[in-house]
């Protein structure tokens, strides 16, 4: 009765609606041949047996192995430390009333946990087969170590504004760094590249993507009657959008960043209780998501294909090598830098290897209970389909989260993309309000648009900004590993205290 | 030896009443007065990153405005009154902060002026006065 209803009413919009169909039709026909084009510049491939290998998802997965090694894996050795200082384990109670550990970790992982977490991972899973769990996961413990010498160097490098508030990430440390290793021309250069692809590249990961997949999940949950109905939703959502961050109004974003984290323990919550439901299945869907990892069944490229996606899905939701994170976490007072390595390195550890983990848990015992639960569907739609299986109520709940986790990324990426314009355009207002009307623009825009188009166009942007930021990490790595062992000393000589 | 008498001051009308009333017991006993402004602060908060970026500067202005408008005002008035006095301002839970500075400082006495704290404050976000006596090590005097 409900869908005749809505099909009625859907019917009785005919008219506008066949104008607005034809409306996102035409923007989504005007940008597949410009995302087509950008991503073949940036995934240039070359083809290693019988799979083609993106050479961007090559430099990142290269980038994160050797940090792995030359931070002396850190991501398992530096772990327990993480925790006991985002508990305030070491903190001085004379500093508090500045940015704390917990506090700096989840901005940065409400920045993190968006959609890529629900929708990214269905597409890994479609794309990728089973297996592309298992890189996924890899890519998050990898990606760990990267994070670490992001964010330390994010710190170190951060700069003092007059008026006291601070900023940083890599754009400084590029600069900043590169100049105390003597090659100041160069490291201007590569600060002004990786400004140029932080305020292009949001458009993209943090903003496109994310109202697309809150669109599609809306559509979803209300059977369909928004289609083609994406202009408006887009509208709506870029008018929020812009009185946030246009508009100043705070509340907003305030609002939000105290709801995601509960709605992230409450999707995973839930997902674990559908991966319960589903009891019979888990030992098959784990089964396969092993033999995925290195069989490759019916994926293009076999095993060597799994592992592109995985790693390729992996950066997309944790941002380890992007550099993002470094940004939010350079606002923290503190002496030592490397404390805010460690935090950071939680980040893909919350963001991959959990809450990503279990949404592929989601869909994967749903897929060996019946391997067409989802019909066509890819993306988020699938992920929410997974859910329904079990609890029919679900995808209302989960469009609400679907939208807020999207909006709480679309403000932080705002915030990231603008101190990459800042820093080539300095703070003047007028420059960052035109930055600002850029971003809605492309709010709107992400709803109309089908979310093919804007996966090539959003990766190969991200991609484009690891480009400059691995390559500086690298050079910058013996830097870090020094401010590493002299913490590691200095806490072994007693002359770092533990407070607690 | 001359012993220190803590003061928790937040600029409320019972808060001057705790300083009169510790002011008046060291006047008698020679002690001297500390005086402490604690802000309430939790490191368990989210925020946004444009929040995080200004969270210095206003911990700045949070900790001058503490100092110019409470409690330099208020250590003038002990100190004419012939006791000496120290100030200090912090961030953090109000009651545990307070129990911490008074180790530090090593003071012997407590003396918090009563917050008249709602019923729902109290089931939200747990009494402070309360908070304090369970937590301190020395005796703790409320003045209504």
């Amino acid at each position: 009765m409900k869908r005749i209803i809505i099909g009625l009413a859907t019917f009785l919009l005919f008219a506008e609606g066949a104008l607005a169909a034809g409306f996102d039709e035409s923007i989504n026909n005007a940008t597949a041949p410009i995302a087509a084009l950008i991503g073949k510049i940036v995934f240039f491939k070359i083809a290693i047996f019988g799979a083609n290998l993106p050479v961007v998802v090559l430099w990142l997965v290269v980038g994160a192995v050797f940090f792995t090694f030359r931070m002396g894996f850190i991501n398992l050795s530096g772990f327990k430390h993480a925790i006991e200082l985002v508990r305030g384990d070491w903190t001085d109670p004379k500093g508090h009333g500045e940015v704390s550990h917990f506090q700096a970790l989840a901005t940065a992982v409400s920045g993190t946990v968006g959609i890529g977490n629900i929708g990214g991972v269905a597409v890994a899973v479609t794309v990728g087969g089973a297996g592309a769990t298992f890189w996924l996961i890899v890519a998050g413990f990898l990606g760990m170590s990267t994070k670490f010498v992001e964010c330390t160097l994010g710190v170190k490098y951060r700069t003092e504004n007059p008026d006291g508030s601070v900023s940083g990430g890599p754009m400084y440390y590029l600069r900043k760094g590169f100049s105390d290793r003597g090659m100041e021309g160069f490291g201007k250069f590569m600060g002004t590249f990786y400004a140029i692809g932080i305020f292009i590249g949001a458009l993209g990961i943090g903003n496109m993507f994310q109202s697309n997949q809150a669109y599609v999940q809306l559509n979803t949950v209300t059977g369909g009657a928004l289609d083609g109905l994406g202009w408006l939703v887009g509208l709506v959502m870029a008018v929020v959008v812009f009185m946030v961050i246009v508009g100043g109004i705070k509340s907003i974003a305030r609002v939000t960043e105290k709801i995601v984290p509960f709605m992230a323990v409450f999707y995973c919550v839930f997902a674990i209780i559908v991966i319960l439901m589903n009891f019979a299945s888990i030992p098959q869907a784990i089964a396969n998501i092993f033999t995925g990892a290195f069989t490759g069944e019916g994926v293009a490229g076999g095993a060597l294909g799994a592992m592109i996606i995985g790693f390729q899905r992996a950066v997309f939701s944790n941002e380890a090598g992007i550099g993002s994170a470094s940004i939010a976490h350079a606002a923290v007072k503190t002496n030592e830098p490397v404390t805010e390595g460690y935090v950071s390195l939680l980040e893909p550890f919350i963001d991959t290897i959990v809450i990503c983990t279990i949404t592929a848990l989601v869909i994967g015992t749903s897929q060996v209970a019946d391997p067409n639960f989802a019909g066509d569907a890819t993306g988020v739609a699938m992920t929410s389909a997974a859910f329904e299986r079990q609890l029919s109520w679900f995808p209302i709940p989960l469009a609400f989260a679907a939208v807020l986790f999207a909006f709480s990324t679309m403000i932080s990426w705002s915030y990231y993309g603008l101190k990459g314009w800042t820093y080539l355009f300095g703070e003047g207002i007028t420059g960052q309000n035109i930055y600002k009307v850029i971003f809605c623009v492309f709010v709107a825009l992400g709803c109309m648009v089908q979310l093919g188009p804007i996966l090539d166009i959003s990766d190969a942007l991200v991609f484009l900004i690891c480009v400059p930021n691995i390559l500086g990490l690298y050079f910058l790595a013996p830097i870090v590993k020094k401010e590493l062992d002299s913490y590691r000393a200095r806490m072994a000589s007693g002359e770092i205290k533990k407070f607690n | 030896m001359k012993n220190k008498i803590l003061v928790a001051v937040d600029g409320s009308e019972t808060g001057n009443r705790a300083i009169d009333a510790a002011a008046q017991s060291a006047i008698e006993a020679g002690d001297s007065i500390v005086l402490a402004y604690v802000i309430e602060w939790s490191p368990y908060s989210f925020h946004t990153p444009e929040e995080l970026a200004e969270r210095h500067k206003r911990r700045e202005s949070e900790i001058s405005r503490a100092e110019q408008s409470v409690l330099t005002p208020q250590a003038d008035k002990v100190s004419a009154a012939g006791v000496s006095v120290e100030t200090v301002v912090r961030h953090g839970h109000i009651g545990e902060t307070l129990s911490s500075i008074a180790d530090e400082y090593g003071v012997s006495h407590i003396y918090i002026g009563r917050r008249g704290e709602s019923k729902m404050q109290t089931m939200l976000f747990g009494s402070v006065t309360s908070a304090l006596i369970q937590t301190s090590s020395v005796p703790v005097t409320v003045v209504p």
